[in-house]
């Protein structure tokens, strides 16, 4: 029997991984050295690591993401955990203007080893500033590889390979998913980016969804089979590169689509997703395609304020028994 | 460092190739050779030029926006610079850069920037990859009065002082960032004295002497080597030029105060100095300068003669292994 372990011990597993697999990587974070990180995700790797390539950084966004791109172009390998995702916006020069286009600018002179963590998404009031979901932010930024995986198996495997890719990446584990857990072997291994999963075979209508909202689907597949409609459910894993053969495939069977994202809707992963399929499998379709996202709001902080403004299961229910009529 | 005949007359030799580089960018920038925007180095010679003088080939630097005297002082081939300033496929970023966006791997110069205060965070990943590595490079942050008051310049030196990292930060301190006089937008006298605040060395330079510059740089080269962390120096200087070519008014700097900086010319000041005692004679001086202006003359040819980039290459270098 495969052990199993959550979301946050699979974070901690995944940097090992990377930094046992080439000893130029290090990683830098708040109080991610000998406290273990402030959601316990990176303990162990002082222990291992040592010093030198587990530090501690003072509150110094903007200082240490530069620091970790500058680190990575000149050959050593980059971690930057940086808490919550919504703090990525302190670094955002360091991030768009320097480590996305460096490699570009340069005209292919460096790479960019440089992995950029932070938990993301809505859970349990974490108000406007802990719970936002920003990949779409990144999605539309050249040169940034954007992942958003929803278990502890893919968390693991797709991290280290985010790490020992020498492209920008932005790993975002799910903040209500981190204590979730699932089987994941104890040995090292490492995920091909770019490979969607098919979660579960359906032939009425295709749903695309990533990170928590894959949660939210999954039971609504469940509810939605109760009802005679049966929905074939894929999880992208990872954003950019976006694995679109895979859900191609699927509209063609289907001739459905419904995208769930915990992102904002306005140029958002359902537009996205939705628009590529319109190109390249209009023919196909049986009826509208459509997307659900969050209420075009920040996260507000009272639980049923932020309820309210989140895609759920029934939200989810409600749109696809709509689609499949 | 013990300073030679043979280290002053090559600093001499620098200063002018930067000089001479600049006037010709103007030039060219004027014809419309040059698109964009060019922020001429012309009167800050001897910071760059006295500061690369203390470095090793292998040690690095990171630009700013007026990075042309810096990707030179660090060894920068003059043709390929010109050509990217050209916007050409020979350039160093085969002109997907320019010339706020210059990167010199060969002289790992990590980026001349178009945006004001970000090469501060990026000098110390070289630092701590140099760190890391144990191989005693250290990494030089040049940039200006106008990005000392940027929220990266407290975030990079803090950072830098705690992890003792191997950078020497050296402002650049022209006195105006674009029109706003440096008293309009800071309170104290130096920003060297701002040093004290993180824990590490501050120290004020007669940014138009280069060797003045090159003293205070050795020193604070040798102290980041040796690991005991990073130093700030304060280089005053002045820009002869407006902010960028063309630059519309230039009413905001007295002419008094232009006229005062004129006479402390770097190039002028240090040639005077060299006749004087008799390091070099007059003709040596014109010997060097007809050397000069015909590596300049070549570099304008090179990049002028240089293809187009391929409009099919357009999306190259977005990606690892493309
Ligand atoms: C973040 C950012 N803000 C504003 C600008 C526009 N800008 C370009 S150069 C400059 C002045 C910079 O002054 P200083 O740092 O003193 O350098 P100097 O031009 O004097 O060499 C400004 C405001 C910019 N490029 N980047
Ligand atoms: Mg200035």
């Amino acid at each position: 029997m495969v052990r199993e372990i959550t979301c946050t011990q699979a974070i901690a597993e995944g940097y090992a991984v990377a930094m046992r697999k080439d000893p130029s990587t290090f990683i830098v974070g708040e109080g991610i050295a000998d406290r273990g990180g402030c959601f316990g995700h990176t303990t162990g790797l002082l222990v291992e690591f040592g010093p030198e390539r587990v530090l501690d950084m003072p509150i110094s966004e903007s200082g240490f993401v530069g620091m970790c791109a500058g680190a990575a172009a000149c050959g050593s390998r980059a971690i930057a955990d940086i808490m919550y995702v919504d703090f990525t916006t302190l670094a955002m020069d360091q991030i768009i203007n320097q480590a996305a286009k460096l490699r570009y600018m340069s005209g292919g002179q460096y790479e960019m080893p440089l992995t950029i963590v932070g938990v993301s998404g809505a859970n349990r009031s974490g108000g406007p500033h802990h719970s936002q979901s920003l990949h779409p932010l990144f999605m539309n930024i050249p040169g940034i590889l954007v992942v958003l995986p929803s278990n502890a198996y893919d968390l693991k495997g797709l991290l280290a390979a985010a790490i020992l890719t020498n492209d920008l990446a932005l790993v975002l584990p799910h903040r209500g998913l981190l204590n979730a857990r699932c089987g994941v072997p104890e040995k090292d291994y490492v995920l091909p980016l770019g490979e969607a999963r098919v979660i579960r075979e359906g032939k009425d209508v295709s749903i695309v969804a990533a990170g928590m909202m894959l949660h939210h689907a999954a039971e609504a597949a469940d509810k939605l089979s109760d009802r005679g409609i049966s929905v074939e459910l894929i999880d992208p894993r990872t954003l950019v590169p976006l694995d679109e053969n895979t859900i191609l495939k699927s509209v063609k069977k289907t001739g459905r689509l419904v995208v769930v994202d915990e992102g904002y809707s306005n140029c958002g992963v359902g537009a996205e997703i939705i628009a590529r399929v319109q190109e390249k499998a209009f023919d196909f379709l049986d009826a509208p395609m459509q997307r659900i996202h969050p209420v075009s709001a920040p996260i507000p902080f009272s639980p049923v304020l932020e309820h309210a403004l989140l895609p759920d299961l029934d939200k989810i229910v409600d749109v696809v028994m709509k689609v499949a009529r | 460092m013990k300073v030679t005949d043979q280290i002053k007359i090559s600093l001499f030799r620098t200063m002018l190739r930067i000089r001479q580089f600049e006037m010709a960018v103007r030039e060219h920038f004027q014809k419309t050779d040059i698109p964009g925007f060019a922020h001429l180095y012309v009167g800050e010679e001897a910071v760059a030029t006295g500061l690369c003088a203390v470095l090793n080939p292998d040690d690095y630097v990171t630009s700013t926006h007026r990075g042309h005297g810096h990707c030179i002082a660090k060894g920068a081939d003059l043709n390929r610079l010109m050509a990217e300033l050209w916007g050409r496929k020979t350039g160093y970023c085969k002109g997907r850069g320019g010339s706020m966006h210059v990167y010199a791997r060969e002289v790992n110069l990590l980026g001349t920037s178009g945006i004001v205060g970000a090469g501060l965070p990026l000098s110390l990943g070289p630092a701590i990859h140099a760190k890391l590595n144990k191989s005693g490079q250290v990494s030089v942050c040049f940039f200006g009065d106008g990005a000392a008051n940027n929220g990266t310049f407290h975030e990079s030196i803090n950072l830098a002082a705690v992890q003792k990292l191997p950078v020497v930060f050296v402002c650049e301190n022209n006195l105006y960032a674009t029109v706003t006089a440096v008293h309009e937008s800071t309170k104290t006298e130096n920003f060297a004295d701002r040093a004290a605040g993180y824990g590490i060395p501050g120290v004020i330079v007669d940014g138009n002497d280069v060797m003045d510059v090159l003293e205070k740089a050795d020193k604070a080269v040798a102290r980041a080597r040796s690991g005991k962390g990073p130093t700030l120096l304060e280089c005053k200087t002045y820009r002869h030029f407006g902010h960028y070519v063309g630059e519309p008014g230039t009413a905001y700097r007295p002419q008094e105060e232009r006229n005062e900086w004129a006479k402390r010319d770097p190039i002028r000041m240090f040639c005077t100095h060299l006749v004087e005692n008799g390091t070099i004679d007059p003709e040596g001086i014109e010997a060097i300068e007809h050397e000069v202006e015909k590596e300049i003359v070549e570099a304008v040819e090179f990049a002028g003669n240089s293809p187009l980039p391929d409009p099919q290459t357009v999306a190259q270098h977005v990606w690892s292994g493309q």
